[in-house]
């Protein structure tokens, strides 16, 4: 592949206490693509994401993103990685005190010093890009699921990050908005040629949005698969991966009943 | 049911067989009587055996795993919890790793505290304005209540002993000097601490599960000086003024008695009060609530920061956000009381 590696991490190994969660895992995101980490459930997929923004140290190994190692221990370097991402996390994350407008502002006003109005039509832009005008000042209590995820996407893009990462992105919605937010998803890397990573496991998004993916498994504690999900799909070997894209229970020979 | 034990022992058959044929429903209560049933045989030695099960039945007891019911592990039952050494060592771990990061919390608190005082630019001051309010103004009324009536009755009790030696006019020495040395210091810290020290920890410790700590942390702001320097400053201007509104509330409530029980007059009782108190007593009180005040933010953000998991953790932050700030306040306090002993 031709184009520039954003992200490289290489042999990393991450955990809690004595837990390692995931070992010896090494992957490229290439710039301006859709990248989908998914897995089971409790295999490490947001772990890997917290790592990776500096959220979590890792145990060893080396995160380097948009030429930058990522360090815990070196705050201002880590905000100088800081300031090239955006985060959408699984609650929106949105702060409740404070309208859509000034959760929206909070990052322009910390990092510019634009006049009050500029960064009233700033916010304004953004929430544009969400679909969301009109919702200015509304709180975020006041708004549906789907509207959250929207609004917390137009603070995480507040600064034009070069990368935006999503932590389960369609958790929690209904299959309508969830689809909604695929097409703006695409929309946006399209528009913006913003690099996307996200964390997921709903299949439909994985086929509509990824262009590749890497799927980690508890048992194995890194990569199992990587590449196109539909190439995976339909040629893949491995049972768990078949499984997984086929959408079908681990069969144990007791009339189609989940392993425990 | 209860009695069929016996029963089937007085029979003493060699073999038990349930004929389902006339059953046409069975849910998960009946197989219940099914798993009984074999027990007792299993009790009795007798041989079980279900006949003329048609696949309906035979598919619900393969869906509740009936013929592996009695070996499974008992519902109810934890895993065999370690022993106590084991359990010894891993709470003193625990407790060593919350102390590093309590020190570590100081630090860090410390740090951003001079980071505002050296640019003060960077503090959020309508945060800083909004818990003036909600720890000064909002908690002015239960402050003044309260020292008010602990005035009344201080006054009353010692009324009771003066007035017996003739020494009345003691009463205003006392409730003035205890109120403005001790008791006006503490009576707010500990209100302080119900009020705004638990409001901290919850605050902090939502936004942590709801991932909004991180959000601040990822959009490149520091938590600490987001979260903690406006409260603490906030609670460093205001505790010291409830403490004197607690001072004079308190002298308020003395007079009450003074002069309608001990027939004492206004005039008298306030030229008292100002010959006993010195400027010294005065400014000690207010500068140990100002250090009340420190203990009560660090504590309350400390317990919001260490919330894990769910609500339930919010709630343990808060109540020991409150049983610890009381405690150290009752500490600090004892501590300050035996420097001055030495000292002054």
């Amino acid at each position: 592949m031709s184009r520039q590696a954003i992200i490289r991490v290489r042999d990393l190994r991450v955990g809690y206490g004595d837990d390692i969660i995931l070992d010896q895992v090494s992957f490229n995101v290439y710039e301006g693509e859709i990248f989908i980490i998914l897995g089971g459930s409790g295999c490490g997929k947001s772990t890997l994401l917290k790592a990776i923004i500096g959220l979590i140290r890792p145990y060893s190994g080396q995160i380097v993103v948009d030429d930058e190692v990522v360090s815990t221990d070196d705050e201002t370097k880590l905000q100088g990685v800081l300031r090239k991402v955006g985060v959408l996390y699984q609650g929106a994350a949105l702060f409740g005190s404070m309208t859509i407008a000034e959760n929206v502002a909070l990052p322009i006003e910390e990092y510019t010093s634009l006049p009050r109005e500029a960064v009233n039509t700033l916010v304004r832009m953004k929430l544009g890009l969400v679909n969301l005008q009109g919702y200015e000042n509304h709180f975020p209590a006041e708004l549906s699921g789907g509207m959250k995820k929207r609004a917390g996407l137009a603070r995480a893009m507040a600064l034009n990050p070069k990368i935006l990462f999503f932590d389960e992105p369609s958790a929690g919605l209904d299959p309508i908005t969830s689809s909604e937010l695929d097409d703006l998803i695409l929309h946006l890397n399209q528009s913006l040629g913003t690099t996307m990573v996200i964390v997921t496991h709903e299949l439909e998004s994985i086929f509509t949005v990824a262009e590749r993916i890497i799927m980690l498994d508890k048992k194995a504690k890194g990569i199992i698969a990587e590449g196109d999900p539909r190439y995976l799909r339909d040629h893949s070997q491995n049972p768990f991966v078949k499984q997984f894209f086929n959408r079908r229970a681990i069969e144990d020979g007791r009339g189609g009943k989940p392993a425990k | 049911m209860e009695t069929l034990p016996d029963r089937l022992k007085s029979y003493a058959m060699g073999s038990l067989t349930v004929d389902l044929k006339e059953v046409d429903y069975l849910d998960d209560f009946g197989a219940l009587v099914l798993s009984e049933l074999r027990k007792m045989a299993a009790h009795g030695k007798t041989a079980f055996h279900i006949s003329h099960a048609s696949d309906k039945i035979k598919d619900l007891l393969g869906l509740v795993a009936f013929d592996s019911l009695d070996h499974e592990a008992p519902v109810g039952k934890k895993k065999r919890s370690p022993g106590a050494f084991v359990r010894l060592g891993e709470a003193t771990l625990q407790h060593f790793s919350g102390l590093k990061y309590a020190i570590s919390f100081i630090g860090s608190v410390t740090l951003s505290f001079f980071h505002v005082l050296l640019h003060p630019r960077s503090l959020r001051r309508g945060d800083t304005l909004l818990y003036m309010q909600r720890v000064g103004v909002d908690g002015l009324p239960i402050v003044a209540l309260i020292s008010f009536l602990m005035g009344l009755i201080m006054a009353f009790m010692s009324s009771v002993q003066l007035q017996q030696f003739g020494a009345n006019i003691y009463v205003a020495s006392l409730v003035s000097l205890a109120m403005t040395r001790e008791l006006g210091p503490i009576i707010t810290a500990i209100i302080v601490a119900g009020r705004s020290g638990s409001a901290f920890a919850a605050e902090i410790g939502t936004m942590k599960i709801s991932e909004e700590v991180d959000a601040l942390f990822t959009m490149g702001f520091n938590p600490v000086l987001f979260l903690v320097v406006p409260k603490l400053i906030a609670a460093l201007i205001m505790v010291p003024i409830l403490t004197l509104f607690s001072d004079l509330f308190a002298i308020v409530g003395g007079l009450i008695v003074g002069i309608s029980m001990l027939d004492l007059t206004v005039n008298s009782y306030v030229a008292q009060t100002i010959k006993t108190l010195t400027l010294f007593d005065v400014f000690w009180g207010v500068f140990k609530s100002g250090v009340f005040a420190v203990l009560i933010t660090w504590i309350g953000c400390l317990r919001g920061f260490q919330v894990r998991g769910g609500a339930a953790s919010v709630g343990q932050a808060t109540t020991s956000a409150v049983v610890s700030s009381i405690f150290l306040i009752i500490l600090t306090d004892s501590v300050f009381s035996v420097i001055l002993r030495y000292w002054g």
